[in-house]
């Protein structure tokens, strides 16, 4: 057996069959693994390219130059051939402005692009812990500089009406060692409510005659488009957080008066819809204030919107403590941490890092509900903007093209917000899952 | 003990509303400005242009009161209100006079507790139909689907006459006037049923506009005009006035542009007193004598507004048809002005 033949060297792998490699495994194993998945399979083709072969050939087909639906049709037309369809972005070039600003006067509209602008610088340090710690003063401040530049008017209302920020945490650091936090927040607040109804108005009409600077006032009326839709949403938001945080603290809390009244706030607005509230912010008011009185009703509705997201916020905050195990509560006692600081350093901290994607996403909802405000007749992008543009002669008619232009700019915002919560959650993630 | 404080303030407050609400007209001069509630966007009738100003036939009747009642018809806000904020708003106070295409109907005249002063515009339900359908007569269309709005008076009246004429039609529900329009261009409905002058503005504006017809049967009365809250008559007095003058106006050749002249040189005592050179009718319910002058020449009279927003030199072409002059077989008819 001297002559048998023995392989000194391996035969090279062969390719395995064309069936079991490359592309066409791919689509043997994930579209054509079966009868039922290769009928899907068409038929989501099949639906694939009806819908594409009406879109594409329309947004191909688009128009930017056009004064009027019909020109667009003609451009159409002459393009691409009688019975093709188009769509007409000329509409969004002639009317953007009114998209973004509403019915703000045109001459003004640096006004509205500065607060934005602003806006971004201001929240920088909220948002990103490495942007200089000074930058927290204009955060501050932000609100009355916006309030300023946004409605104008004299320069002494919203300076005024901060002042009373200002006497609230005088009052408050003047009582605190003698009362304690809770008494001496309290007294605070009541300091600032007393300073806005008795001395401000007549503080800032003194003021405003004697130094009058100021801008052009201008109405909430004008106010309109996505202008409208981050006023209320962007308030809102910064509003309902901290008013979340206390109801869900307030919910937990062992005085049953604080108990029940939280309870029966956050029950009551989840149990109501939020058109209701709308509805009773821009109508009913109306009849219980006394004719005469011009409560704005763009703030009726912020303060609304507000108490709805706070109740939502709330529920989501409590999920983050009851999530907290027993443990840290009982540290932070053990530590001697009063009922703030244990709140302040132990016990929020990390509730509020469970709840990230909650709130956000309960963010996100609230900036696009602000645009339930069309139905009490404010010109919401959406809705409002779009029935303005559509009254007009020149574009009657069209319809998807507002409604793309309004999507998309909602989807870019709410997608930076989605971005944003993920972005705080990788970094505050401390445990090693 | 402090209930009663507080049902004590509450019946206070509510008695100085009331009092308040008695002169609409000092309330307009003390704030110097008109609230005039219009449509949230109406072709044609009421809808901020591209730079913002509203026009429209409904809005040139808030700047004609504008103009009579403060002298100046650009003291104007326009409050947007939808169909269903607009009674509320007006009967709480928010806007001084509502208008914004609204029908005169019984019950909105006496349980909404409100006053349609005047019809500036009589309308009525119509049909649009697709030519290639062959139908000639809204009595025609059995079986169609036919696009509605929900809850409108005008569903209502659809039921109403199809029932009557023994035929059925199938309803495709719509929310709004575009949408409306979206799905009749699309092929989902063979009729599409709205106001007459709202299908002519939509005709008006459709990609093959000759390719379409508007029924000659008019199924409706839609008398709109303006309104302004029960229990201050004055008030009414004065918006129904100033748009009688405007009528009057073209009943007598008075235009925008001639006022003065015709003021200078005319010999007609109406026209006298109506211009405020004799008498003192403005004087008579609370304005100026020059009160029905300022309004013409802000924006014209009856026929140089419904030329101007919706008549036959624009694209939406519609005749005057019912709101003709009286004396041109219409139905627009003012009182003597004496």
């Amino acid at each position: 057996m001297s002559d048998a033949f023995f392989r000194t060297e391996m035969t090279p792998p062969k390719a395995p069959p064309i069936t079991e490699r490359g592309v066409v495994k791919w689509l043997r194993e994930n579209l054509f693994a079966g009868p039922y998945n290769t009928i899907l399979t068409l038929v989501a083709l099949y639906v694939l390219y009806s819908l594409l072969s009406n879109v594409i050939p329309w947004l191909l087909n688009g128009v930017w130059n056009a004064n009027s639906l019909q020109e667009c049709r003609d451009i159409v037309a002459a393009s691409a051939g009688e019975g093709a369809t188009g769509a007409c972005w000329a509409m969004i070039r002639e009317r953007w402005n009114q998209f973004l600003f509403g019915l703000y006067p045109q001459d003004l509209y640096w006004r509205p692009a500065l607060a934005l602008a602003l806006l971004l610088v201001a929240i920088a340090p909220v948002l990103f812990s490495r942007v200089p710690r000074q930058l927290f003063w204009l955060t501050l401040f932000y609100p009355a500089i916006a309030f300023f530049l946004l409605w104008g008017g004299s320069i002494w209302t919203p300076i005024v009406a901060m002042m009373g920020f200002g006497v609230m945490a005088l009052a408050y650091r003047l009582l605190v060692p003698l009362t304690g936090v809770t008494v001496a927040a309290m007294l605070g607040v009541l300091a600032a409510v007393l300073w806005w109804l008795l001395l401000d108005a007549r503080l800032a009409e003194m003021l405003s005659t004697a130094i009058p600077v100021g801008l052009r006032s201008v109405g909430s009326d004008q106010f309109g488009g996505f202008l409208l839709a981050l006023v209320i949403g962007v308030t809102a938001i910064s509003f309902s957080l901290p008013l979340g945080i206390l109801l869900a603290l307030g919910r937990q809390s062992d005085l049953p008066v604080i108990k029940m009244l939280c309870v029966g706030f956050i029950e009551f607005i989840r149990g109501v819809p939020l058109i209701t509230l709308i509805f009773t912010a821009a109508l009913l008011l109306g009849y219980f204030l006394p004719r005469g009185t011009n409560f704005d009703t763009i703030l009726r509705v912020i303060i609304l919107v507000t108490f709805f997201a706070a109740a939502y916020l709330a529920e989501v905050i409590r999920g983050g403590l009851a999530a907290l195990p027993r443990g840290q509560y009982e540290a932070a006692d053990a530590l001697g941490l009063d009922y703030w600081r244990a709140q302040r350093l132990i016990i929020l901290p990390q509730a509020l890092k469970i709840s990230i994607p909650g709130i956000v996403s309960t963010f996100i909802g609230l900036f696009k509900d602000t645009t339930l405000v069309s139905f009490v007749a404010l010109l919401d992008p959406l809705r409002g903007v779009t029935s303005v543009v559509r009254a007009d002669l020149n574009w009657k008619g069209i319809y998807w093209e507002p409604y793309i232009f309004v999507g998309a700019i909602f989807f870019v915002i709410c997608f930076g917000m989605s971005r944003y919560s993920m972005y705080l959650e990788k970094k505050l993630k401390t445990d090693h899952r | 003990m402090k209930k009663s404080v507080f049902f004590g303030a509450l019946a206070a407050t509510t008695l100085v509303a009331g009092m308040a609400s008695a002169a609409t007209i000092d309330d307009v001069k003390a704030r110097g400005e008109l609230l005039c509630g219009s449509s949230t966007g109406l072709t044609g009738f009421g809808a901020p242009d591209a730079s913002g100003n509203w026009t429209g036939f409904d809005v040139d009747l808030c700047r004609a009161v504008a103009a009579a009642v403060l002298g100046d018809a650009t003291k104007v806000k326009f409050v947007p209100l939808t169909g269903e904020t607009r009674f509320t708003a007006l009967q709480s106070g928010e806007v001084d006079l509502l208008s914004r295409n609204s029908t005169w109907t019984m019950s909105r005249d006496s349980e909404l507790a409100l006053d349609f002063v005047a019809v500036n515009y009589y309308d009525g339900q119509g049909f649009m139909v697709k030519k290639d359908l062959g139908v000639s007569s809204a009595k025609e269309l059995d079986g169609a689907t036919v696009c509605i709005q929900t809850g409108t008076t005008t569903e209502l009246n659809l039921a109403d006459f199809f029932k009557q004429n023994n035929i059925t039609y199938q309803p495709v529900n719509v929310a709004d006037d575009n949408e409306a329009q979206s799905q009749y261009v699309a092929g989902a409905c063979d009729a599409y049923t709205t106001d007459a002058s709202g299908l002519a503005a939509s005709r008006a504006t459709l990609p093959d506009a000759e390719n379409h017809i508007i029924l000659p049967e008019i199924i409706s009365k839609e008398p709109l005009g303006p309104v302004v809250r029960h229990g201050d008559s004055n008030w009414g007095d004065i918006v129904r006035w100033t748009y009688y003058a405007l009528l009057i106006a073209e009943e007598k050749g008075i235009t925008q542009a001639n006022v003065e002249e015709v003021l200078a040189s005319t010999t007609d005592e109406e026209v006298k007193r109506l211009l405020g050179a004799s008498g003192d009718m403005g004087v008579k319910i609370g304005l100026d004598n020059a009160a029905f002058k300022n309004a013409i020449l802000a924006v014209g009279n009856y026929g140089e507004i419904f030329a101007r927003n919706i008549g036959e030199g624009t694209s939406i072409n519609l005749a005057r048809g019912l709101n003709a002059l009286w004396t041109q077989g219409g139905l627009q008819y003012a009182p003597p002005f004496r």
